[in-house]
């Protein structure tokens, strides 16, 4: 009796015979070869690294950069939102306030004295870039490099403001596409302009 | 004469050793090409001094020996491996004779009447080595690669040397150089007995521990095989002395099937003797190179046999094909005379 009188479950298993044909493995292994022997004229994807670089996207997500505005004051106000938007809890800054005198280095009344951003922890999401309401931070195409230190991924603002030289400054309107610049004005951060 | 023997001999260790070093890089390489990349391109134009940075780097490596290991045989298994795939290279005839001085000289080391009895006997030697490499690492991955080994190559023997009593049958002769010879201009053996140089070429990727026949070091279930528990420069002599084995099963091969040196045409070109001499090699050069193609191109391609598929594969279809093989020759020949 089989086990289909006792269960009625056993199901049929096809458990085909392999042809001649197939069972003499030569058809088969030929087929093989002439699938790799394809590849090996086919074209390479390898890139060859410190040569050439793959193109990065224009809006890439890389490294922070501290805007200045166009007088070459720092943007950041210290509000902290970037540290609330990071899902990562990546920022983290201490607010001080601007002292007379200061006016052309700090463009609001508050700033950040100091501003670390942990590379380690960052997972490039942007969200810092779209909770800022100053226009002060944005992500570049620059990528974060390898180290042999751990304590070296804390960048501070040494690493992040960008330069004072105009010609130095770091181009991110890519980053400020209108949809972005939409969504600022949606949230009424006219003031935001200049 | 002593002294060309002496130069030749070295001559012939030198090529297997540099030929087998760069096969290492052309391996990878290849490995790279057919899976759309580029392989190793770092260590100088396109990655020319990766063998000698391999080698210094096998040299440098910790010497590690397990401590319930059997020192001697440890020691000797790699040695033996290596020296067994060094000596078949001797019997193999690199070209036509060559004059210097009014003397012709063999480019063959010893032209032994008995030479492809000499080949098999030195090819079932080399089980040894992974054998007692396999025994003396006491591990039981390295037990298990080792007795694979030497039953894959017992097996795989059997068939290799049917298949070549059927040329054996047709040349009436067991010196390679006589083989050579008969297989002048395009008369070569392959077209004659294409079914016993399939059965061979099956056979040397199972001997030399090619994929799809690579069992004996299959990384999936056996960690490294028999050489699990070799580091240094005694692994490098393992993974070493396989390249040589597929140099000199290559040149076997071109040897018996592909017309050695022989290639139509090259006599009529109306060269001098030591002329003819050096394209003939360069000819039985380019076609072990062919075979070594061959080689990688399978290993690339096809997945390793199941354990039970190689035994049934060797023992139920390749010794009945090749004494099949040895009756329909014997046939042929019977009726022709």
């Amino acid at each position: 009796m089989t086990a289909a009188g006792l269960t009625k479950r056993s199901k049929i298993v096809s458990n085909k015979t392999m042809s001649f044909w197939e069972k003499i493995y030569l058809p088969a292994i030929i087929h093989g070869m002439w699938i790799t022997a394809g590849h090996l004229f086919r074209k390479k994807t390898t890139v060859r690294y410190p040569e050439v670089k793959r193109e990065f996207s224009e809006i890439y997500r890389g490294k922070h950069v501290l805007k200045r505005d166009d007088e070459g004051r720092e943007r950041c106000t210290a509000c902290g939102l970037c540290a609330v938007a990071c899902p990562a809890e990546a920022i983290t800054m201490v607010a001080a306030e601007r002292k007379p005198g200061e006016e052309n280095l700090y463009r609001e009344e508050k700033y950040a004295s100091t501003y670390e951003i942990n590379m380690l922890r960052c997972i490039f999401c942007g969200l810092c870039e779209e909770a800022c309401p100053k226009e002060a931070i944005f992500l570049t195409k620059e990528i974060v490099n390898a180290d042999y230190d751990r304590d070296k991924f804390i960048y501070g603002k040494e690493l992040l403001v960008e330069p004072m030289d105009p010609l130095k400054r770091i181009d991110v309107s890519k980053r400020q596409t209108p949809e972005v610049l939409e969504f600022k004005k949606d949230r009424n951060q006219r003031h935001n302009v200049h | 004469m002593i002294l060309f023997k002496t130069i030749f001999a070295s001559a012939v260790l030198l090529l297997s050793l540099v030929v087998a070093m760069y096969s290492t890089l052309i391996e990878r390489k290849m490995a790279g090409f057919f899976q759309d990349r580029l392989g190793p391109d770092r260590a100088g134009p396109w990655g020319i001094f990766q063998p000698l940075a391999d080698g210094i780097k096998l040299f440098f490596k910790e010497e590690f020996m397990p401590n319930t290991a059997d020192k001697f045989l440890y020691i000797l298994g790699p040695s033996l491996t290596m020296l067994i795939a060094c000596l078949t290279s001797a019997v193999i005839p690199w070209g036509p004779d060559i004059v210097i001085n009014g003397q012709t000289y063999s480019l063959q080391m010893a032209d032994v009447n008995i030479g492809i009895l000499y080949i098999f006997a030195i090819v079932s030697i080399g089980v040894y080595g992974i054998m007692i490499g396999g025994w003396a690492s006491n591990n039981k991955y390295a037990l298990l690669g080792a007795v694979r080994a030497s039953s894959q190559m017992i097996s795989y023997e059997l068939a290799m040397s049917l298949s070549i009593i059927a040329i054996v049958m047709m040349t009436g002769s067991l010196s390679m150089r006589d083989i050579v010879n008969q297989q002048q201009g395009f008369n070569w053996n392959i077209w004659y007995q294409p079914l016993a140089f399939l059965i061979f070429l099956i056979c040397a990727f199972a001997e030399t521990n090619r994929s799809p026949f690579d069992l004996p070091e299959c990384e999936t279930e056996l960690v490294g095989g028999y050489h699990t528990e070799y580091s240094s420069m005694k692994l490098g002599f393992y993974l070493f002395s396989e390249y040589i084995n597929m140099f000199i099963s290559g040149a076997v091969m071109a040897t018996l099937f592909l017309g050695g040196y022989h290639f139509p045409f090259i006599d009529k070109l109306g060269l001098s003797p030591n002329a003819f001499a050096f394209v003939s090699f360069l000819v039985f050069f380019a076609k072990i190179t062919f075979f070594g193609f061959i080689f990688m191109w399978v290993r690339w391609t096809l997945p390793r046999f199941r354990y039970d598929q190689l035994m049934r594969l060797g023992w139920k279809a390749l010794i009945p094909l090749a004494i099949l093989n040895v009756l329909i020759t014997g046939v042929v020949i019977l009726l022709n005379q």
